[in-house]
């Protein structure tokens, strides 16, 4: 298992030993010109994007689990829709209906007679408009989060507040909220280190961050040192991100004792209170999802006849295989790691997977360069160890093939999936592995026969979680697949980048339909839970 | 537990995907998008019997792939969408000479390497683009001429992130000196309407919707738009748009090359060399000026209709290793003179 780890951390450590090669004069060029831009735009892109997604997504989930208000059956789910919109088409969409060419502004022009400067109108494309898409798309984390765990709170807790006179708005401030921020703060995270990875929308808007910077000095200086010395003060943001997570889930082992004993007592809401409900809650579904799917499918709907051939269903089919396939993979990877540490907490495991953890704040393309270097230099010891011994040449083994592809996924969204799965397992009581262990069970029986039943929501939850990421993951798949295999993410990024938007709706209409339905089961799956937590409980304390 | 399973069955697919062999194939590594090229390789296979396959992606990454991979690449062949990355790849030791009498005869020779690492496919241009009836195209004849204060917030161009604007930058270092292009550049950047964003069709759009007069684009986008079949509002935008060709007296338009070059480790270089060929062959070189409104390379053979309306010009001779020798300092220039 330490030997698991410590393989997916290997590409990460590859990028970084770049660390210690002389960098030439880039440094000097970089701080005299533009680095003082990166940083800024990504500290404030980071910020943005936190306090949208923390309004988008924390308010939504406290009106969901708290009131009751026509719709919100609906809501629940569908709030989790823009998880399945990749942030770039999202972009892309904004863009085809706010820009200055847009039909839209058009319209405008051509009813008062304006032309340009003559009004003004937000623009898209900039610093402000990269935060607010990067929110919408990003905000389902947030709200993923601190849903389940506002449905955890002892209800008790909720109403003793209550009744000490809070009024509803005290109660969520002072008891709600605080009690929840472990889970918020781990929706958070995820959300600020995908913003720190993403490249497409930063690149689209014409916003420098770090990683715009960090491909600039890579590629159009042709300096890889400092472009892996840029990853690594990004990597140490994200090591911040990372301790202060932590930080935060080390407490929340205090606050989660109280056992539920009643179920949640929601309140109905009628009349203007009902009406700013649906609206406060539906906002963030019709920013994220439903304008740019609607976008998307105007477009679809005049392409499709050229975009849908017999090749698109293969691209369906790999896409979800690929996804289905990886996702299963980094589920079992995440609980060997996390029952590993469980059994036997030592530095070596603990470490190698905080950094294999780290992956997800990491741009896709840093990694598969990372894995392109690993497996390439593998790849060529093998061949020359065994051209010397025995004469025969392998070739590559691993590079080019869809392992290399699969390998990177694991490195790249191995966080997500361990972070679910680690706090599943955290909730079980070590007194229960004892009894277990007593009763005559080895450790693997233990796993399988008390921990993975009693789990069974957090593996699913992260099982699919990954299988969306993988879904909309670009750069990682590009740069690593092997001969003849497309996704339905390169097609959409392929017809995009040639500036095709219009005939790139199809497949990204697809990709989103294709996560739709881990997206739906994701949502049942926390609808259902509070019920199923309630039967865990019951079962855990017999 | 079960990983040492999938290890073993993923194995055991990959070597049943080795042991597959095909007699007659050729591998190749495209920046060109697939939609742009799948078309010609299929025609090649059907002809020669030879089956390509095909991995797209950035020109940046599938170079990186190249040398990661060493010696055991599978990759025969490197399709790039400009000059600049095919000399990286030269440089980086990554390519061989080709030598074929046909690639010779066909490819004049400013559009290829010297040494026969790399050739030109097709030619793109990228001249000054104006809203018409905004400007008297008779005021404006040369790259240099973008300095003049008069154009103040009247320039659209993309950010200097993107590779044709380096290679434009790198052929004016080569032209005027690193000095006079920096204040060339930061004169440019005075007289842009809006920071740099989106593609060169947005440029385009953005010129023809009256937020700039000039944009600064490659000629196919704006082909492109001409013809779309769906979109009315797109040919529209195309109508509204000129065509300047600066520096007809001087060194002439920029002009950029799509090429490609065998690797240096080609397992099928026979086949690699076939496929090269039949990309400047006249049906090739047609594909290329019909389906993506491409200035051919091959002398002689003409551009579609919809560039001909744009009239005859003279392009920039400039050796185009050039380019990819002055593309870091390229980006430098355009930092040091705040092109975002």
């Amino acid at each position: 298992m330490a030997a698991v780890s410590a393989l997916l951390a290997m590409p990460i450590l590859v990028v970084l030993s770049f660390v210690f090669q002389p960098a030439g004069d880039v440094w000097r060029h970089l701080l005299a010109t533009v680095l003082t831009d990166y940083i800024t735009n990504s500290l404030l892109l980071m910020v943005g994007v936190g306090v949208g997604t923390l309004l988008l997504g924390v308010g939504s989930a406290w009106l969901t689990t708290q009131y009751q208000f026509p719709g919100r059956d609906t809501l629940i789910w569908a709030l989790l829709l823009p998880l399945s919109m990749p942030a770039y088409i999202t972009a892309y969409t904004y863009t085809g209906m706010l820009d200055y060419a847009s039909p839209l502004q058009y319209q405008l022009r051509a009813w008062f007679a304006w032309s340009y400067g003559d009004y003004w109108f937000p623009d898209i494309r900039s610093l402000p408009g990269a935060m607010a898409v990067l929110s919408f798309v990003l905000y389902p984390y947030v709200y993923l989060l601190s849903r389940a765990a506002f449905l955890e709170q002892s209800v008790s807790v909720t109403d003793a507040s209550r009744l000490l006179g809070c009024t509803a708005w005290q109660s969520f401030r002072r008891v709600g909220l605080p009690m929840a921020r472990p889970a918020i703060i781990a929706g958070l995270s995820l959300a600020l280190m995908e913003t720190l990875a993403d490249y497409g929308t930063v690149q689209y808007f014409g916003v420098d961050t770090f990683t715009t910077g960090i491909f600039r000095t890579w590629f159009g200086l042709g300096d890889s040192a400092a472009a892996a010395q840029l990853s690594s003060v990004l990597l140490s943001f994200i090591f911040l991100l990372i301790v202060l997570e932590r930080w935060s889930r080390k407490r929340a082992r205090y606050h989660h004792v109280g056992i539920r004993s009643q179920p949640l007592n929601v309140q109905r809401l009628g009349g203007w209170r009902a009406t700013a409900a649906i609206c406060a809650c539906a906002l963030p579904l019709v920013l994220g999802f439903v304008l740019p799917t609607g976008q998307l499918l105007w477009w679809a709907y005049r392409t499709a006849d050229q975009m849908i051939d017999a090749e698109f269903y293969l691209l369906i089919r790999n896409s979800i295989t690929l996804a289905a396939g990886a996702a299963i993979l980094a589920v079992m990877i995440a609980l060997l790691i996390a029952y590993g540490k469980r059994l036997s907490p030592n530095k070596v495991v603990i470490s190698a997977a905080r950094v294999s953890g780290m992956g997800y704040a990491i741009p896709g393309t840093v990694i598969a360069v990372g894995v392109m270097l690993s497996l390439g230099w593998l790849d060529n010891s093998i061949d020359s160890w065994l051209r010397n011994q025995f004469d025969v040449s392998t070739g590559l083994f691993f590079s080019g093939t869809l392992f290399a592809l699969v390998f990177a996924y694991m490195v790249r969204f191995l966080a997500v999936s361990l972070q679910t799965v680690e706090s599943g397992l955290a909730k079980i009581k070590e007194s229960m592995d004892d009894a277990a262990r007593s009763l005559g069970y080895r450790p693997k029986e233990v796993l399988r026969r008390v921990h993975i039943p009693i789990m069974r929501g957090s593996l699913l939850t992260a099982g699919l979680i990954v299988f969306v990421d993988i879904l909309k993951e670009l750069p990682a798949t590009l740069i690593l697949r092997p001969f003849n295999f497309n996704t339905l993410a390169v097609r959409a990024f392929e017809l995009a980048s040639d500036e095709r938007l219009a005939d790139s709706a199809i497949p990204s209409i697809a990709i989103v339909l294709v996560g739709l339905l881990p997206v739906i089961l994701l949502s049942r799956a926390i609808a259902h839970s509070r019920a199923t937590t309630y039967v865990d409980h019951t079962n855990g304390n017999v | 537990m079960k990983t040492p399973r999938f290890l073993s069955s993923a194995l055991g697919v990959m070597l049943l995907g080795l042991s597959i062999g095909y007699a007659q194939e050729v591998n190749l590594y495209s920046a060109r998008k697939e939609a742009l090229i799948k078309p010609l390789l299929d025609e090649f296979s059907n002809t020669t019997g030879i089956r390509v396959n095909l991995v797209t992606g950035k020109a940046d990454a599938l170079l990186k792939r190249l040398e990661t991979e060493g010696a055991n690449t599978p990759a025969d062949l490197l399709i790039t969408v400009d000059a600049g990355r095919l000399h990286r790849a030269k440089v980086a030791a990554l390519l061989q000479p080709a030598n074929s009498d046909l690639l010779q005869e066909s490819v004049p020779a400013i559009y290829r390497d010297p040494d026969n690492h790399w050739f030109g496919l097709s030619l793109r241009a990228r001249p000054i683009m104006y809203a018409i009836g905004k400007l008297d195209p008779s005021t404006l004849t040369s790259y240099d001429e973008l300095a003049d204060p008069r154009w103040k917030g009247k320039i659209c161009v993309r950010s200097s992130g993107n590779i044709y604007n380096q290679s434009l930058v790198a052929s004016m270092i080569v032209a005027i000196g690193e000095q006079r292009t920096e204040q060339w550049a930061r004169a440019l950047v005075e007289n842009l309407a809006r920071p740099p964003k989106g593609g060169d069709r947005d440029q385009i759009r953005a010129a023809a919707a009256g937020q700039c007069v000039i944009a600064i684009a490659n000629t196919y986008y704006l082909a492109r738009m001409a013809t779309s079949k769906k979109d009315q509002r797109e040919r529209e935008a195309a109508m509204k748009i000129g065509i300047i060709w600066p520096d007809q007296n001087g060194r002439g338009a920029h002009i950029n090359v799509s090429g490609a070059g065998v690797t240096k480790f080609a397992k099928h270089k026979d086949n690699a060399l076939k496929l090269l060929e039949y990309l400047v062959s006249d049906k090739a070189q047609r594909y290329y000026a019909d389906s993506n409104y491409e200035y051919p390379v091959k002398a002689g053979m003409e551009p579609s209709d919809t560039l001909k309306q744009w009239g005859k010009f003279k392009g920039d001779a400039i050796n185009l290793s050039l380019l990819g020798k002055y593309n870091g300092a390229a980006v430098k220039l355009m930092d040091r003179a705040g092109w975002r």
